[in-house]
């Protein structure tokens, strides 16, 4: 008798459970993000579509090569790949003490040096997105006498675009200063 | 001197939850917090529940089980159909079996361990259905297992310990929801995506790159994994993302958001038991653990890092900017990654992995102490009172008399199962990281070589075994190995801490409160939190000690070696 009452009992607890299961996919796995969407889209359409503008979107990091632009963070281009889907965002994942960390650092602080750049350690470090679109102040006046030399636009308009293309810290102390490259880059085009 | 203000905000904050949100979630689940009673009484008779009638310490588990059995089942089969299903604009094909167990676990042991990348592998119905349900469920759970334990600590003589249904439901309902809708659209203001429209591809005139963008339902997403300790984010960079964590300010929300319930907690301990400075002494052992490691951890990264500059930069003023963001910066980074494991979240703004060895040593410890600083939502509390207990009993050996505990005579059973509860950790991560290294499946998962690949093994490791889910990404998890092993050392990190935990919430409740004299022994004042300091440093660093040293300790002796 007492084990038919118990197994009863468990029975009517395992319908309850199949049943909050399920509750909490259709309110949690659909009505909540769905009413999420629905919120995101009416009163943040262009955020909640990814911040884009005609050249890509300003949360991206995009590669920039050559010495008429401004370069961002020697990120692999994961996002890049186009075999139907994007790729992973992520960071090298190298230790602190990995010589394969060593020559890519080493690689890339001679290609900056070769176009006449003084390396500056986020010049030569990669993000943990591996799509970082910016890079501090600093990052950017190391990069001006070569775009100078390659633009002809004079080293004191540069240096001018760079402080007020400047942003942060948010609230005045929350984290550094720094600089969206690709909206450096899109001012960088209409100077010229 | 910024980061100081950043400091200063963020303990406004949570002074302000602590007190106010602390005695909100108290009147939750004492049934006075009645603003969706209407949405209550139609959940209770959905599932044939009774939400006046509770429950022994027991049954109570049965239901967590069932509920936990339910839950995994779904989540595996979402994820396995996930092909046919619709919302899934990527036409993702569905996820291996093993790489579905593992996953599955993992969100219901509020782990979120992922050994995928999201916008590569989950279609959005698996984001939403699969996982972020879980995000809310293991949340609760985890918070109604802690008030449980209390009540045991608060009642005398009593032979139940509420009622899991009602518990569960109102955590949901009255506490996550709200404000996991709120921060949802406070991340999207901020930059955060949250689209059902697939990826967008987009050609820059300027240098000719074309990039196709992953999107999808990802800022409503953001702020569950956050509040509920979750960490299991859309995108594989995680919260380093900036589709998924835009700015600075998502940034310190996220570690607010990450830290409010358990740090709330200890208030909606102390006025359960009827003294807010028991809460406070708790707070205060949880506070000062977490600021030394903040402290350490922020000044290890800000030191250079050493194969940056052996490739001859020295000149590196932030410090390791190495997997780091350059809108976060170095301090705000190691906040964030500092807070995600020390409260069994697991989310990251930069990469581990690529952490000075002291930086990836105050991670890795930060986990290893059982995720009680404040540990996770509910994680955290009930595993500090097992903590709380073993120092009592320590403390009440020291001075020859019985041990007592919020009125509460602490014996041999009771010391039996608190006992059982902060070993079961340890000896499952250090038991499975040692076949993972005896194996070559095992070490065959390591990415950086020498202590560094062994650090990977240990932390993915024990991450799961604290139910944490940070990782030492370069590990290659997805194997049958990682994917089986860490499968099993998430769920005995889970139900073999909250089993105990329930049966020593009951053993509790049937005891009778012995009034407090002169003679007993205070644990509201400085010295029971040095001593319940002491209890949780040689636990975790005895029996971690050998491990760290073959890692993170060899790693930042060997100077001058690169492997």
């Amino acid at each position: 008798m007492l084990t038919d009452r118990r197994t009863l009992a468990v029975i009517s607890q395992l319908r309850s459970a199949v049943l909050l299961a399920v509750g909490a996919i259709l309110l949690f796995g659909l009505a909540y993000p769905f009413a999420g969407t629905g919120v995101s889209q009416l009163l943040f359409p262009h955020q909640a579509n990814g911040s884009l503008t005609a050249r890509g979107s300003t949360l991206v990091g995009q590669p920039w090569t050559g010495p008429q632009w401004f370069h961002g963070r020697p990120d692999p281009d994961n996002p890049l790949r186009l075999d139907g889907a994007p790729g992973a965002s992520g960071g090298t994942n190298l230790g602190p003490r990995s010589r394969q960390l060593v020559a890519a650092v080493r690689a890339g602080a001679a290609k900056l040096r070769g176009m006449g750049v003084q390396p500056t350690a986020d010049l030569v470090t990669t993000s943990g997105s591996g799509i970082d679109p910016d890079i501090t102040p600093q990052d950017a006046l190391a990069q001006v006498a070569m775009v100078s030399r390659s633009t002809g636009i004079p080293e004191s308009r540069l240096r001018r675009l760079i402080r007020t293309m400047t942003v942060g810290p948010e609230l005045g102390f929350l984290g550094p200063s720094y600089i969206d490259v690709l909206q450096l880059n899109s001012a960088l085009a209409r100077i010229r | 001197m910024h980061f100081a203000l950043t400091l200063l905000l963020l303990a406004a904050v949570l002074a302000l939850s602590w007190r106010y949100l602390g005695s909100y979630l108290e009147a939750v689940y004492s049934g006075r917090v009645r603003w969706l009673s209407g949405a209550e009484r139609v959940a209770y008779r959905l599932l044939g529940v009774d939400p006046g009638r509770e429950q022994r310490w027991r049954e109570y588990a049965v239901s967590l089980v069932l509920f936990s059995g339910a839950s995994l089942l779904f989540t595996y089969a979402l994820l396995r159909l996930q092909g046919q299903l619709p919302l899934n604009p990527q036409h993702l094909r569905a996820a291996s079996p093993l790489l579905s167990w593992n996953t599955a676990v993992s969100f219901l042991t509020n782990t979120n361990w992922q050994n995928y990348a999201g916008e590569t592998t989950m279609s959005y119905l698996s984001q939403m259905a699969a996982l972020t349900v879980q995000q809310f469920t293991s949340a609760a759970v985890g918070m109604a297992v802690a008030i449980a334990l209390v009540r045991g600590f608060s009642r005398a003589g009593a032979s139940t310990i509420g009622n899991f249904w009602v518990d569960t439901v109102r955590g949901c309902l009255y506490v996550l929801l709200p404000i996991a809708f709120v921060a949802g659209a406070l991340f999207v203001a901020q930059g955060a995506v949250q689209t059902l429209a697939g990826p967008v591809l987009i050609h820059d005139v300027l240098n000719g790159a074309t990039q196709l963008i992953p999107r999808g339902p990802v800022g409503f997403m953001e702020s569950i994994k956050q509040l509920g300790t979750n960490g299991g984010g859309f995108f594989n960079a995680n919260g380093a993302d900036p589709l998924e964590n835009p700015t600075q300010l998502t940034n310190l929300l996220s570690v607010a958001l990450l830290l409010c319930i358990p740090v709330a907690l200890t208030y909606t301990f102390g006025k359960m038991v009827g003294s807010r400075r028991q809460g406070l002494a708790l707070l205060a052992a949880m506070g000062l653990i977490f600021a030394v490691w903040t402290g350490f951890t922020g000044y290890a990264e800000s030191q250079p890092n050493p194969a940056v500059a052996a490739a001859g930069v020295v000149a590196q003023p932030q410090g390791n900017m190495e997997g780091k963001e350059v809108r976060f910066g170095v301090l705000d980074s190691t906040l964030y990654d500092v807070a995600s494991t020390q409260t069994s979240t697991g989310s990251v703004d930069s990469t581990p992995d690529s952490y000075t060895p002291m930086g990836g040593f105050g991670l890795l410890t930060g986990m290893m102490l059982g995720e009680i600083t404040p540990g996770g939502d509910g994680s955290g509390l009930y595993t500090l009172l097992l903590f709380a207990i073993i120092a009592v009993f320590i403390g009440g050996l020291m001075v020859g008399r019985t041990p007592e505990y919020l009125g509460k005579k602490i014996q041999a059973r009771e010391v039996k199962l608190a006992s059982l509860g902060v070993l079961v950790m340890p000896v499952t991560v250090l038991v499975i990281t040692g076949i993972a290294t005896a194996l070559p499946a095992g070490r065959a998962g390591a990415f950086n070589s020498g202590p560094h690949g062994f650090t990977e093994i240990l932390y993915a490791l024990t991450s799961q075994g604290n139910n944490n889910g940070s990782a030492f990404a370069g590990l290659n998890g997805n194997t049958a190995f990682y994917n089986l092993a860490g499968g099993v050392d998430m769920l005995v990190g889970r139900f073999g801490v909250m089993l105990p935990v329930l049966a020593l919430a009951g053993a509790l409740a049937g005891k009778q409160a012995i009034p407090g004299s002169l003679g007993t022994f205070r644990t509201d004042n400085a010295t029971f939190v040095v001593l319940l300091l002491g209890v949780i440093l040689i636990v975790g660093g005895l029996t971690f000690f050998p491990a760290l040293s073959l890692g993170p300790l060899l790693e930042q002796l060997s100077h001058g070696r690169f492997f």
